[in-house]
């Protein structure tokens, strides 16, 4: 693998993220909207019995938004470079498919976590106290999520062909893993069967993390953790490492390559 | 059918079939260092196909090649190291200036940044395009990205060079401007494979395959096919040995 190339994919992620302006300006509004317009709505509703207000729980929950988005996009991003060529340029440079494979979900998963860091300036007005050493952990924890959630995110590049099948992506995979994370309510709160589904799901244990490191410790109640920490982090590097391993196998099968790149006949 | 060792591109009998439909049927030719090579045919003939095969992008179903004396299927980051390739619809990143496109290939082909930063002002320079090497690619004419197409396919000298239809839909004179860079890397004893289906360009080659549904059908100097023939053009030597005009089987 080479770090030069993985370094210079990553650089061109962050340009491009930052040049195109509605993506951007949506990655900022998409948290805003969970944290300040459902959350105090829903907040309303909920008594919640410990020490923890549903605003202060939804917080995790928030950051798991901005880490699935995030990562998730980026590694879509290959489809775009797909049709529009630019992948080629990487397929036909002397570099291996683990390190266009490494490159693009490392540039996801350093976007959400820039992208995290912007909204926990945020966590003092929710009366959440970040100390340097919950920064640290926090910011290890985000990287855990998103590198999990981006492998994830290119594992799915690998069978999809065009950018048509985006919104199908947003419905049916983006969508049901946040609802399903336990980023609104508690996973102990839910049925039973709901809550294995939950189990199933990444980001269920990167929105897990965020609590550890954010909730009080002292928040044992309903709106506490559900998964014991190195659980947590046990389970995120090992699905980064099964979802990459077969990402980069099954990355450019030709024939997704080839479809664009041959005249119709 | 065995090809000297020298050569810098050989194909033997190559095939690739896309499940039902045979896209290249057998072709085998061999190229040799410092040639100007032309693959003529109209579209859908197997030109892209090929070249895609020869660049490591597709798998041959059979038959084997070599490129700098690698094999393309075993050793194609081997291949991949020797050649450039510059594809018939434009590679470069509409979000990124052209400088920027340069320095991201210039990266992913191992080229240190000082050595970087030099050749693509070196060759914006060459490529006229120094002076707008802060613009974003999706403000440039088409001219101007075919011409960044190509300094992107030559940035780390390769010794190989792969241009397909490298002058489509460009106006005579950005068509000229581009076979004069190409005449200029000749001089540095570039190997350089071109495909085309404008007839004028094929005669600058120093020889000419001309591929027609997947098959090899004549193979030689421009002059050589035409005398072979006996006829006065290469466009009347497709339809001497087809029965169609080349540009019939086109739609642009």
């Amino acid at each position: 693998m080479s770090a030069g190339a993985v370094y210079t994919i990553v650089e061109r992620e962050f340009k491009r993220f930052f040049r195109q302006r509605g993506r951007f300006l949506s990655s900022l509004a998409r948290p805003l909207f969970w944290l300040f317009v459902v959350g105090p709505g829903l907040g309303r509703l909920i008594r919640s019995p410990g020490d923890v207000a549903y605003q202060q729980f939804l917080f995790p929950g928030v950051l798991g938004i901005v880490v699935l988005f995030g990562s998730i996009l980026s590694s879509l991003s290959t489809v775009y470079d797909r049709e529009f060529g630019t992948l080629r340029i990487m397929l036909v440079a002397p570099i291996s498919r683990l390190t266009i494979v490494t490159g693009k979900t490392l540039s996801g998963a350093l976007l959400s976590v820039a992208q995290g860091w912007i909204l926990l300036v945020l966590a003092p007005f929710l009366g959440l106290k970040i100390g340097p050493a919950q920064l640290l952990a926090i910011s290890l924890y985000l990287f855990l999520a998103s590198i999990a959630i981006a492998s994830l995110g290119m594992l799915m590049t690998t069978r999809i062909d065009s950018l048509e099948n985006y919104s199908t992506i947003m419905n049916f995979v983006v969508f049901p893993m946040f609802f399903l994370s336990g980023g609104l309510y508690p996973v102990k709160l839910l049925p039973a069967l709901l809550r294995y589904v939950v189990y199933l799901n990444p980001l269920t244990y990167g929105i897990d993390l965020f609590k550890h490191a954010l909730l009080p410790a002292a928040a044992s109640g309903s709106l506490g953790t559900d998964i014991s920490l190195p659980l947590d982090v046990s389970v995120l590097v090992l699905f980064t490492g099964i979802a990459m391993a077969l990402a980069t196998l099954l990355f450019d099968k030709e024939a997704k390559l080839v479809k664009r790149a041959e005249p119709r006949a | 059918m065995a090809f000297a060792d020298s050569a810098a591109i050989e194909a033997v009998e190559l095939v690739k079939q896309f499940g039902s439909l045979t896209a290249v049927g057998g072709v085998s030719f061999a190229v040799q260092p410092g040639e100007l090579f032309g693959l003529l045919g109209p579209n859908g003939s197997g030109k892209t196909t090929t070249i895609h095969m020869l660049c490591t992008l597709l798998r041959p179903t059979t038959g084997t090649a070599r490129v700098n004396s690698c094999d393309v299927v075993a050793q194609p980051l081997q291949v991949r190291r020797a050649i450039g390739l510059v594809f018939q619809e434009t590679t470069l990143d509409r979000d990124l200036t052209a400088y920027e496109n340069l320095l991201f290939t210039a990266y992913l082909h191992h080229i240190p940044r000082a050595d970087a930063q030099e050749r693509i002002l070196e060759l914006l320079k060459v490529m006229e395009l120094a002076d707008r090497r802060n613009e974003l690619v999706r403000k440039l004419s088409g001219g101007l990205k075919r011409r960044l197409d190509i300094a992107q396919g030559v940035l780390h000298r390769p010794k190989i060079l792969f241009l397909d239809e490298p002058t489509i839909g460009l106006d005579p004179r950005s068509r000229a401007a581009v076979w004069g860079f190409i005449g200029r890397l000749r001089q540095g004893g570039m190997t350089i494979l071109h495909t085309t289906h404008y007839l004028e360009e094929a005669e600058r080659s120093d020889r000419v395959g001309i591929i027609d549904r997947g098959k090899l059908i004549a193979l030689g100097p421009p002059v050589e096919l035409k005398k072979a023939s006996n006829r006065p053009s290469l466009n009347e030597v497709f339809l001497h040995l087809t029965g169609r005009k080349i540009q019939e089987s086109q739609t642009e």
